[in-house]
């Protein structure tokens, strides 16, 4: 049987990178704050499928998306923005805001145009996605933790 | 944690022994499955707007994997409606035992009792899940083939055989519930040594012999076990219990691992890689190929998800079980050690399960409400929802619990490897022998976090 876990040094240590980890600003979320611009796309929005179907802006910019539906009505929901637009077929809807919030977004057709509407998602990119390489440190740390803490 | 029975209390057993409130859950929820085919048929073939697509591919999906499985493993298949008009023939009896019942009540074939048929069947849907799961007659038409191929399989083979061998959803289930925090174990088993009636898998007039086709004295994880209670019942030596336990105790498990289980773990795992990349992930051109059944494109899709989950994940995985009996000179057999450390895949696979149903159930959840007032899509306002609008619910906070529940997964998995090594060796052997299974397990996590947050 394993050996339960204790408060050892070595815990201490995982527990202070894990800190580390989770709480210390992203360099390269620090370097992008820098640049802020307006940003101006086209999407196009047809069954079942963005073009193009990610977007990459930094924190801060100032972004403007033209949805044109190329055959039924289409919606753009971001997730996390909590933004939506809709557009009819041959038309183009506008949506503005500002990205103040970094990170990875989904985003997702509003409005039920077929079988596979609910699938039907792009991608956001705010700066750089903190979220995931946190986690993936935290991975890596649940790995060493694996290896180099637990024994028998 | 030693486990506690639950059944000590007389209210708890009295309850779990009673018929009736297992019956009327079954009959709802057949009635449900009923509606469900019949919605899938008649109703709107707008998905979702469909009470077939929200109710089983959203509600019950939700249910299943983020709390059924990971708290009650089977619970599910306690109440399940599929195979419950075979066992009211198989049985000649609606709850107790009155007689003689109908049906052939064959053994099931020999060589087929495993999981492999479970795992082809499963994979078949996976192959056309992207039409299953959004047209509403193709899942009416998959619910009624489960229905007529559980009640053909009621009266040719004994028992729950559709469930035990065939159910390709049991298959995973039973693979996770592996996990869970419940059980049904019998108290003493040195008191099932000498109870020579064995009343638990042949029948009583208070119950039948197990339906799932186990001996309950010799039972030692949850993965065939059904929770159906029966053994509770039919038990005259007070000798069943229902327990409440730590999680993954079946994990810890030496005996009893096999490579049909094993290769059921990389399925689901490789099933969630694939379905995170073609439902969650921003490629049009591959939810296209998952949907154009037959076209070149599905056949690439195909053949891809066939060699993820067949030979790609088994493959690397061999690798690595292979280096680490390397390093370690173990003289176990490779076979042995590959369908052993597979099991430190299942709480990966529970938990990408998990973290793509999130994702997938928040985004979809807020169609139930449309669906319940107007079930057929007929123009129906039965609760004066019917026009509310679609709203993802809680999508700032998905991506953080997605993160944190592979995250989980990979320690987890990591603590099982290592807890499986140390059933073959000692010391820093452990480590070294566990080691490259880690990295397999850290490799495939990554890949999730990539595709449901990246």
């Amino acid at each position: 049987m394993m050996r339960r876990i204790r408060l050892s040094p070595r815990w201490i240590l995982i527990g202070l990178l894990a800190l580390v980890i989770v709480v210390v600003p992203s360099p390269i979320a620090l370097a992008a704050r820098a640049a802020r611009a307006e940003r101006h796309f086209r999407i196009e929005a047809s069954s079942f499928q963005y073009t193009p179907e990610a977007l990459q802006v930094n924190p801060g910019d100032h972004v403007t998306i033209d949805l044109v539906s190329t055959d039924v009505v289409h919606g753009l929901y971001i997730d996390g923005y909590d933004l939506n637009v809709t557009a009819d077929p041959g038309q183009t809807a506008t949506l503005s805001f500002v990205a103040d919030q970094s990170g990875a977004f989904r985003f997702r057709c509003s409005v039920t145009c077929g079988a596979l509407h609910p699938f039907m998602i792009g991608k956001l990119d705010v700066g750089s996605n903190d979220l995931l390489w946190r986690a993936i440190g935290l991975s890596a740390l649940a790995l060493v933790a694996g290896v180099w803490v637990v024994r028998r | 944690m030693t486990p506690i029975e639950l059944t000590r209390s007389p209210i708890v057993k009295a309850a779990l022994r009673a018929r009736w409130p297992q019956f009327v859950i079954r009959v709802i929820a057949l009635a449900g499955f009923v509606f469900a085919i019949l919605s899938g048929f008649i109703g709107t073939p707008v998905g979702n707007h469909n009470f077939s697509i929200v109710f089983v591919w959203i509600v019950w999906w939700a249910l299943l994997m983020l709390i059924v499985v990971p708290f009650l493993g089977r619970g599910w298949c306690a109440v399940c409606p599929i195979p419950l008009p075979g066992e009211w023939l198989q049985n000649g009896a609606l709850l107790k035992p009155r007689g003689k019942g109908f049906g052939l009540n064959r053994k099931w074939p020999r060589r087929f009792r495993n999981i492999w048929l479970q795992n082809i069947a499963f994979t078949l849907l996976a192959l056309f899940s992207a039409v299953v799961l959004t047209q509403p007659g193709v899942t009416g038409l998959v619910l009624l083939l489960f229905l007529i191929v559980a009640l053909a399989t009621s009266l040719i083979f004994e028992r729950r055989a559709f469930c035990r061998y065939l159910c390709p959803v049991g298959g995973f289930i039973g693979l996770y519930s592996q996990v869970a925090p419940v059980e049904v174990r019998v108290k003493d088993p040195a008191v099932c040594a000498v109870h020579t009636e064995k009343s638990c898998y042949t029948g009583s007039k208070d119950g039948y012999g197990c339906p799932w086709l186990i001996y309950p004295g010799t039972l030692t994880r949850n993965i065939n076990c059904g929770l159906c209670l029966e053994c509770l019942r039919t038990c005259t030596q007070d000798n069943v219990a229902f327990n409440l336990r730590s999680f993954g105790a079946d994990l810890k498990q030496p005996g009893g691992r096999r490579l049909d289980e094993a290769f059921k773990a990389f399925i689901m795992l490789g099933a969630a890689l694939i379905y995170s990349a073609v439902m969650l992930g921003p490629w049009g051109a591959l939810k296209s190929a998952a949907y154009s059944i037959g076209t070149p494109q599905w056949l690439v899709y195909a053949l891809s998800l066939l060699g993820l989950i067949y030979i790609v994940l088994p493959g690397t995985f061999l690798i690595a079980v292979a280096v680490g009996r390397t390093l370690t000179k173990s003289k176990e057999t490779l076979k042995k050690s590959f369908s052993a450390f597979a099991y430190a895949l299942v709480p990966l696979g529970l938990m990408a399960w998990i973290a793509f149903s999130l994702s997938f159930v928040f985004a979809s959840l807020s169609y139930l409400w449309p669906a319940l007032s107007d079930p057929l899509g007929a123009g129906w306002n039965l609760f004066g929802t019917a026009h509310v609008a679609w709203q993802p619910y809680l999508m700032s906070i998905v991506p953080f619990l997605q993160a944190g529940v592979l995250i989980g997964g990979l320690w987890w998995a990591c603590m099982t490897a290592r807890r499986i090594a140390a059933e073959q060796q000692t010391g820093r052997a452990i480590t070294l022998q566990a080691l490259p299974v880690m990295g397999f397990c850290f490799i495939t996590t990554t890949g999730l976090l990539g595709l449901l947050i990246g």
